[in-house]
């Protein structure tokens, strides 16, 4: 068996509806499982990107790079290890208020991680965390250990490169001069 | 103040197509498309409609059509079940790159996720199987649109694309805005070229001892037969070509090896293993070409032209890959060719060609009792075409056998279903390739299997008088899966034994023009009687039941390895 590793996948994409589908379905054709996804818009007007998580062997890493690219409405897609980025995750954590009444090792806990509260209610009250991913998998356990979440939920990750400026804003001009030049 | 021409979508759809240099439609009207057959009424003059008889017959026409003419082939069908039917010629399409728009009805947009009748979200479905799919939802977009799909389809690699008009964008009235398209920023369809790869390819090329080169079709789809020519011409290179390549120069050019692959020529496998220096000129190893691609040329230095960067590296790597249109990489890498001579490995193809011949070739077109072999027949064809004829074929023992022995003299001229191995799609493709190219002599050979999937096109063959030569080579098997099984499977034929009908009766029933062949002596005045008919004839030849098609590289076998003799 190949050996895997966790991949980090920046995509930019033209901001048309059915792309998500089409990225999604490079990944379901080589039977890779996304472990997570963020889209949302990009520092570029029209251009929406993708923060892809999967964990694969490195000979699927550049096929999933390169037919996610072909797709028509695709601009770029580009794969880092963990060095050549900064990377975080939110979660958010709804804990039992009474588990918290009783325990000051939850407290601690708490302000340990630098967790943020949200809300308080006489129930329940709600932190969010934001950090790696190694750091809410580890309180999320350690909540769990004390039995008290109630209710969980972390973004996934989002990323921003380690290069001055996005790769694909360079990608980008350059397409549009070859746009003018046939345009002329 | 000038007031804005209103037109209707439909009539802008048509009038868009016009513009983009449709004079030829293959379709089948519906219910969800019939605004726009109403509108096509109205533009008889420029555009031929040809009405199939399924809408599978439809895709597979327009890729003959796309693949001998190298315009773009367009198909019009409606909505639902005429949408869904197209989906085999889709992606036969993608996996061969032919340039083809299917243009399908949608239900109105209000409609669409209610499941209303005929509804089927054919955007998505066929999303994955197409290099670009939309649905046009209003009429304002259709001219863009129409532009769009035409700019993709024939640009980069070609590729099929799939648009659905909904009804309410066929009905609405717009005004009609010429468009055109001829850059997209997120699709790159000129790679810019590395020249550092072009001098090492070079470089890697004028120091070679024993090169080969491998032609596949993308040299028929970049145009660039003669820059292919030149190329070879220049450094003495030796070639093979893919089974959707083997027309890029003619069979009896010099350097000319034939087939690569798993029922190619022994001399093209047995070199892929020997040479130092292989160049993979538009093509995609694919695993018929390569066999166990652990054991593919592992001792050669691979350069790989292809202008789809997902090619490179997917199935062999390659050490030099050239990026880009190969009609510039070729030019630009044979302007930096040394004049060379390899003649001496030239001539070491001699002896396996020999000794296939000895073993294979030899019993197949010349035997001397029994009944007619399938090579036979079309050598005898193939004689009889002369000059400048089209193969087009179906899949199975059928294509391989026209592969093999079919001789080609002009560019695109050979007309299969490679990637995806269709079954029907001969006679539907060579109704496109004759309205293609009129002026030259179309055969399409089919077997008694694949023939009966698409059978009815004998019905748009009748109404149009269409001039297509059809060879059935009937064995009353499912001769390909039953040789595998005959080779691999203990002779267990698992229904692969067909009970065929009278195709004599059915090709009259069509007005078709037909003769059947049974003895040998009857054969060449068969086909000379073929080849008189100014329209379509039907020919059955009636060959050995139990013919196999040799040499062949056993599925996921050694490339050098070839079985010559079952």
């Amino acid at each position: 068996m190949e050996q895997t590793a966790l991949y980090t996948i920046i995509v930019h994409s033209e901001n048309f509806s059915g792309i998500l589908n089409q990225v999604a379905a490079v990944f379901t054709r080589l039977q890779v499982n996304i472990e997570s996804l963020n889209v949302s818009a990009s520092s570029l007007p029209n251009v929406h990107k993708f923060t892809i998580c999967c964990r694969t062997t490195e000979k699927n890493i550049e096929k999933i790079l390169k037919q996610t690219v072909k797709k028509l409405d695709v601009i770029s897609a580009a794969c880092y290890t963990d060095k050549e980025i900064f990377s975080s995750e939110i979660a958010m954590y709804k804990i039992s208020t009474n588990v918290f009444d009783d325990s000051e090792s939850l407290s601690r806990l708490l302000r340990e991680y630098n967790t943020h509260v949200v809300e308080v209610t006489p129930e329940y009250i709600v932190v969010e965390l934001t950090g790696s991913g190694e750091d809410i998998t580890e309180l999320r356990e350690k909540l769990q250990e004390l039995g008290c979440i109630r209710q969980f939920v972390r973004s996934g990750r989002i990323a921003v490169t380690a290069s001055n400026a996005e790769k694909v804003s360079e990608l980008m001009e350059k397409r549009e001069q070859i746009g003018n030049k046939r345009q002329l | 103040m000038n007031e804005k021409q209103m037109i209707s979508g439909s009539e802008i759809l048509i009038r868009s197509l016009i513009r983009e240099g449709t004079d030829m439609i293959f379709g089948y009207p519906g219910g969800a498309i019939m605004p726009v057959y109403d509108a096509l009424m109205n533009h008889t003059d420029s555009i031929d409609h040809v009405l199939v008889r399924h809408e599978q017959g439809a895709t597979h026409a327009a890729q003959g059509y796309a693949r001998a003419s190298g315009k773009v082939g367009v198909c019009l069908v409606t909505g639902g079940p005429g949408a869904t039917n197209t989906i085999t010629g889709i992606a036969d399409a993608m996996l061969d790159s032919t340039p083809i728009v299917v243009i399908a009805g949608q239900i109105t947009t209000d409609l669409i996720g209610t499941d209303a009748f005929q509804e089927v979200d054919f955007t998505c479905v066929t999303q994955p199987i197409s290099k670009w799919s939309y649905q046009i939802s209003c009429p304002e977009e259709i001219s863009r649109v129409v532009a769009r799909a035409f700019f993709v389809a024939k640009s980069g690699r070609p590729g099929p694309v799939v648009l659905s008009v909904t009804k309410n964008a066929q009905v609405g009235m717009a005004e009609y805005i010429h468009e055109k398209v001829s850059f997209i920023r997120s699709y790159d369809d000129d790679p810019e070229i590395d020249m550092d790869a072009i001098e090492a390819a070079a470089d890697a090329i004028n120091h070679a001892q024993r090169p080969f080169v491998l032609a596949g079709q993308g040299i028929e789809l970049g145009n660039a037969q003669e820059e292919f020519r030149t190329f070879v011409e220049k450094a003495d290179l030796p070639f093979g070509c893919t089974l959707l390549g083997l027309s890029v120069l003619p069979s009896s050019h010099r350097l000319n090896k034939g087939m690569l692959g798993m029922h190619g020529n022994l001399c093209n496998n047995v070199k892929t293993n020997e040479c130092d220096v292989l160049v993979a000129v538009g093509m995609r190893f694919d695993d018929r070409v390569t066999g166990n691609v652990d054991t593919y040329a592992r001792q050669a230095r691979i350069i790989h032209l292809d202008i789809d960067a997902s090619e490179i590296n997917k199935n062999v790597h390659a050490d030099i890959p050239v990026l880009g249109d190969c009609r510039k990489t070729l030019k630009l890498i044979t302007e930096r060719l040394l004049p060379a001579n390899h003649g001496k490995w030239i001539s070491s193809f001699a002896q396996y060609d020999r000794e296939e011949y000895e073993k294979v070739v030899s019993k197949e077109l010349h035997p001397k009792e029994g009944p007619l072999n399938m090579g036979e027949v079309v050598d005898a064809v193939s004689r009889a075409c002369g000059a400048g004829a089209v193969l087009v074929t179906d899949v199975g023992q059928n294509q391989m056998m026209a592969a093999r022995y079919f001789r080609f003299s002009e560019k695109r001229s050979i007309i299969t279903s490679g990637g995806m191995g269709t079954m029907g799609f001969g006679v539907p493709a060579g109704i496109g390739a004759a309205f293609g190219r009129p002026d030259r002599k179309v055969c399409v050979f089919t077997g008694d299997g694949g023939l009966q999937m698409t059978i009815q096109e004998f019905g748009t063959i009748m109404e149009r008088r269409v001039p297509v030569k059809i060879i059935l080579l009937n064995n009353n098997y499912l001769g390909n899966v039953r040789q595998w099984q005959e080779l691999f499977f203990h002779k267990r034929y698992s229904f692969t034994r067909l009970d065929n009908p009278d195709f004599q009766i059915l090709s009259s029933a069509y007005g078709i023009p037909s003769k059947r062949v049974i003895d040998r002596k009857d054969l060449m005045p068969a086909v000379e009687e073929m080849m008189a008919e100014d329209g379509p004839f039907f020919l059955e030849a009636c060959v050995a039941e139990e013919g196999n098609v040799m040499p062949m590289i056993p599925p996921g076998g050694t490339v050098d390895n070839m079985l010559m003799e079952c």
